[in-house]
């Protein structure tokens, strides 16, 4: 029985850390179209930020409570500036091109990054650990985490929350939605386009940010720590069905339990799990589980 | 048009780079050592840049003649050290293809480097066929000397069987008690072949001992919660983990919270690159390896003095495993061009004369005696060491029932692969 | 000349070139080899290009292609080139046909990513085979074409297969461009249904495209395994299939010659970045890569057609 529960809070803390980081790729890929490589880098950038600032934070001896906010706001100033610069200063100049193209203008940010990081930060890992300390300790059954791992469950339901509520239920929220469903005749109507492509790019980038700045304290943060994320991401986004928000929930739902029951059950398949469900799931449903029906333009 | 000149500019880069380094070789003949090790990518902090800073402290110190004896002599033999250091990073195909550009277009004579063991694969048979000395300096598998037999590549560094097989010797004697084991090792070569190693150890070297789980997450993965709730769950008295860099040290902070190193014996093979940053996480009780007598196992000679205050001068940090590995590799190199010297400072001697000093060379570096007894003479073995963490009450983290393996108790003799020495219950098959 | 065979001179005197080169500049030799060797997949994805399909996925084959030679080699003793190149082709083409047969149905994005899928579970396998060496791989010796000798001192000959294997895979796309499946790949990705309505299939345009070009990954994969002396899993990692579509685009759509122009000038590049700016290697590449994309829209295929030409039938221009 132990077992099983542990399965399960593994599979919902996984699932919460796929989601935050996953989401701003779809969000980026249902506005503009690109599926961005460099995703998992702008994730890294949020955890080196993070880990500066909670460094910092903690010599001062700053009271600990502060951390949460040090850490959105880390989020906030990686993923604003990476999303402006590298929005306006770069995809910009390639707007209207193939979106194979834009794919590969991502490759080369990520390279040109990777290598930025490694200027600023050095090649040596950083760790700020206290915060899983600070927080105490909770238990589930007789498996101990730190209380400070549940924060990131609650940091992805409120993403969640907040992107569903923006999306459904405000004035702009709208006219997003018009601009992920087809962007050419929104501009007709007098949409913007281009503005909501800034935003959407900056939001995703927090988004990855934000991933990497609620995980740098439970993790060394090394070069190329983001190469793996990407991938990873991809599978999640493509199974829920790409620019899906429900979708990617239930893709990041899916990929965390997988992993999360092969490591408890059959630690030999962890390697193949998440390509295998991937796979499968597009052999069943070719356009993810989420995604409404493409129309086809004739 | 673009294309034409582009590729115009091109060939102008490749002749202005070109040019210096061709009058520069005429010049007054330096020894080039080609040092390829990560630059980039998660081995660039653990291994790459210590192992490239204790190259850069080697070469400066054997320039200035400021070496102890026996390496005081200035340079190779009187000829300055220069250093042409590579990115390991990109992959196997890569690194041979850079291989071929380090001779053939940077001309170096010697080349010392490779911590991945795919990458030491792949470059030994073309080291062999392009005739260039190589010296690997940190790749643990044993199997480029047991399948192959080669003229120009040499390991003065111990293979990672000595490391396995340690650590179990280690548990099996200095924890009669315990009953169970885990394993949570990177699933790749390394990762791999250390679990096979000590657990085919532990079968003979204790028998009723029974394993609970083996987790093998991908190498990079970050995030261990999910194996540390299987392995925490399944309850085992010992954990085995070779894990370094950026992995290993993700795995003690999530592990520490949740109670991981207090209620098994935790064995980290390559755990002391991890040691000093995390002093405050690895409770007392954790078994710790640095890859044979390197680092906080080192002895205490005139050489290990030198290289951590030259160390600790540079770098203001103190050195570990990788370090010791390079320096211990560039003095084999050394020793065996002035050997093959043979006394006269003038001579330049024959890559095959260096090969042959370099034979079966016995050798005292900062970690104490280095013997190239097997594969012929081109595979070093050192004695294995293993401790128990024990801190002090500021917390400075300390050593207590170390033990100090003979090289050949944690070695195979001469002759036998290491997984047919330890399937055959560390005796030589006969 | 049948206007059919017009790539022919270029592609000819293309490979008379790379042989000059490599035969005046013998340091060069692997780099070049290194570069063709992946050029040969890259080929594939061009043609699968063509029809508006990216494979992430080709390091599948490109692996195949490799373990093929290197199992045959070390376990049953075959060495001689041809005949591993054709059971590399044979085997890859087999597996691509079965594969291919789901596959056909998807496109964009879906294609792209359950390619990648595939290769990352031979990835998975491959990496779990300790018998196989695991990640580490291991190496490949003594191949011979006729008793003729590839690798060592003889590199040269080995380029030199190299080299006819890249003409022979070139003149073979560029024929199977001009029959009528060929074509019939611009209009799948211009618009599909209109291809349906006109009777022909799309799907079946691209299962056999995608047959072709995963035989052109094997061959090259094969090339690399005897040329390198080794193979490893890393052949079918996502990155390894990532950078085949970074050539394929800095190739562009237009020729059977640019992707190879593009592989070797690529891995060039990379060469001096290695040597010259080992701390900093990543950044010139990527920066070097976004200059491409910028000053050649069309990829090095648009450089030669910057005169007045007629606009083949469903291409874009």
């Amino acid at each position: 029985m132990n077992g099983l529960l542990g399965a399960v809070v593994d599979g919902i803390l996984y699932s919460a850390w796929l989601f935050i980081i996953a989401v701003g790729l779809t969000l980026i890929y249902g506005v503009m179209k690109i599926l961005n490589m460099a995703h998992g880098t702008f994730y890294a950038v949020g955890a080196y930020v993070a880990v500066t600032l909670l460094g910092w934070w903690f010599a001062q001896g700053l009271p600990p409570w502060g951390i949460v906010p040090v850490m959105i706001l880390s989020a906030l100033v990686a993923g604003l500036v990476l999303g402006v610069v590298v929005e306006r200063g770069i995809l910009a100049r390639f707007a209207g091109r193939d979106p194979i193209v834009l794919l590969l203008v991502t490759y080369a940010l990520f390279l040109i990054l990777e290598d930025v990081i490694k200027l600023i930060w050095g090649v040596d890992p950083w760790i700020a650990s206290d915060p899983l300390w600070v927080f105490g300790q909770v238990e589930f059954g007789e498996l101990i985490y730190p209380t400070y791992n549940l924060f990131i469950v609650v940091v992805a339901a409120v993403v969640g929350g907040l992107l569903t509520w923006f999306l459904q239920f405000t004035a702009k929220g709208k006219i997003l939605r018009a601009v992920i469903h087809d962007p050419e005749v929104s501009r007709s109507m007098g949409i913007n386009v281009g503005r909501w492509n800034l935003i959407a790019f900056i939001t995703g980038s927090v988004l990855a940010a934000l991933g990497g700045a609620f995980t740098a304290p439970t993790i060394s943060v090394v070069p190329g720590m983001g190469v793996e994320v990407v991938v990873m991401m991809f599978a999640v986004v493509v199974i829920g069905g790409l620019g899906s928000i429900p979708g990617t929930v239930v893709g990041a739902l899916i990929v965390g339990f997988v992993r999360s029951f092969a490591v408890h059950y059959w630690p030999e398949l962890e390697v193949f799990s998440v390509y295998a469900v991937m796979a499968l799931v597009l052999a069943i449903r070719p356009q993810g589980l989420f995604a409404g029906v493409e129309l086809r333009k004739i | 048009m673009n294309f034409a000149r582009l590729m115009t500019s091109l060939a102008c880069t490749a002749l202005v780079a070109a040019a210096p380094l061709a009058a520069h070789a005429q010049a007054d003949k330096p020894f080039k050592i080609g040092v390829p090790t990560f630059l980039s990518g998660a081995a660039a902090g653990p291994f790459g840049i210590p192992a490239k800073n204790a190259a850069e402290i080697f070469a400066a110190a054997a320039n200035a003649g400021e070496l102890p004896a026996p390496y005081d002599k200035k340079g190779f033999g009187g000829r300055p050290i220069e250093l042409v250091v590579i990115d390991e990073a990109g992959g196997t195909t890569k690194q041979v293809s850079e291989f071929r550009n380090l001779v053939e277009q940077q001309g170096v004579d010697m080349v010392v480097g490779y911590t991945s063991s795919g990458d030491c694969l792949a470059v030994a048979p073309v080291a062999e066929e392009m005739k260039t000395l190589t010296l690997f300096f940190d790749c643990g598998t044993p199997r480029i000397f047991e399948a192959a037999d080669y003229q120009y590549v040499f390991r003065p560094v111990a293979t990672a069987t000595m490391d396995n097989v340690g650590a179990a010797l280690y548990v099996s004697e200095k924890l009669p008690e315990f009953k169970s084991y885990a394993g949570i090792n990177q699933n790749y070569a390394w990762g791999q072949d250390a679990w096979a190693d000590f657990e085919g150890t532990l079968k003979s070297a204790k028998p009723d001992a029974k394993l609970t789980t083996s987790q093998m997450p991908k190498l990079g993965a970050g995030q261990y919660n999910a194996e540390i709730s299987a392995i925490l769950g399944s309850k085992p008295d010992v954990v085995h983990s070779s894990f370094w860099g950026g992995d290993l040290e993700g795995l003690i902070l999530q592990g520490a919270p949740r109670g991981l190193f207090k209620n098994s014996v935790v064995v980290l093979t390559s755990g002391e690159t991890a040691l000093h940053r995390q002093a405050k996480q690895i409770p007392d009780g954790t078994i710790i390896g640095a890859r044979g007598p390197n680092g906080i196992f080192a002895p205490e000679n005139t050489y290990n003095t030198w290289f951590r205050k030259a160390y600790n001068d540079k770098t203001k940090e103190w050195p570990s495993y990788p370090s010791y590995h390079m320096v211990q590799s560039l003095m084999a190199a050394k020793l065996a061009y002035e050997k093959a010297q043979g006394g006269d400072a003038a001579k330049v001697p024959t890559k095959e004369d260096v090969a042959k000093a370099l034979t079966g060379l016995s050798f005292e570096g900062p970690s104490g005696k280095v013997e190239m007894s097997l594969g012929k003479g081109h595979q070093a073995v050192q004695e294995m060491v293993y401790g128990r963490v024990k801190k002090d009450a500021d917390g400075n983290i300390g050593f207590v029932d170390v033990v100090r393996y003979a090289p050949e108790r944690v070695n195979p003799p001469e002759g036998v692969s290491s997984a047919d020495w330890i399937k055959a219950g560390l005796k030589a098959a006969n | 000349m049948n206007r059919t065979f017009t790539f022919l001179p270029p592609l000819l005197g293309g490979a008379a070139l790379i042989a000059l080169i490599a035969w005046f500049l013998p340091s060069w030799n692997f780099v070049l080899a290194i570069g063709l060797a992946k050029g040969l997949p890259v080929l594939g994805l061009v043609l699968l290009m063509r029809g508006g399909l990216v494979s992430f996925g080709q390091g599948l084959y490109y692996a195949l292609g490799g373990y093929t030679v290197g199992l045959a080699s070390q376990y049953f003793g075959l060495k001689d080139a041809a005949a591993l190149l054709v059971i590399s082709a044979i085997g890859s083409a087999l597996v691509a046909f079965v594969v291919g047969l789901l596959l056909s149905r998807y496109r964009d994005i879906f294609f792209a990513m359950l390619t990648l899928a595939l290769s990352m579970l031979l990835y998975g396998i491959l990496v779990k085979s300790t018998e196989l060496g695991g990640t580490d791989g291991f190496n490949v010796h003594g191949i011979t074409l006729f008793g003729i000798p590839l690798t060592g001192a003889d590199r040269m000959n080995g380029l030199l297969l190299l080299i006819a294997v890249c003409v022979l895979g070139a003149i073979n796309l560029g024929l199977f461009g001009a029959t009528a499946f060929g074509r019939l790949l611009a209009g799948v990705r211009d618009n599909e249904i209109r291809v349906e309505y006109l009777g022909a299939s799309a799907d079946r345009a691209v299962l056999i495209a995608y047959v072709l070009a995963a035989v052109m990954a094997a061959l090259g994969g094969a090339m690399s395994g005897i040329i390198v002396g080794h193979i490893d899993p890393e052949m079918a990692f996502w990155a390894t299939s990532g950078e085949f579509v970074v050539i394929a685009i800095l190739a562009g759509t237009g020729g059977v010659l640019a992707p190879f122009v593009a592989a070797v000038v690529l891995e060039v590049v990379r060469s001096f970045a290695y040597q010259y700016a080992p701390n900093t290697w990543q950044l010139v590449l990527g920066l070097i890569i976004l200059a491409l994309i910028l000053f050649l829209p069309q990829g090095l295929s648009g450089l030669v057609r910057r005169g007045p030409r007629a606009v083949n039938a469903g291409e874009k221009s």
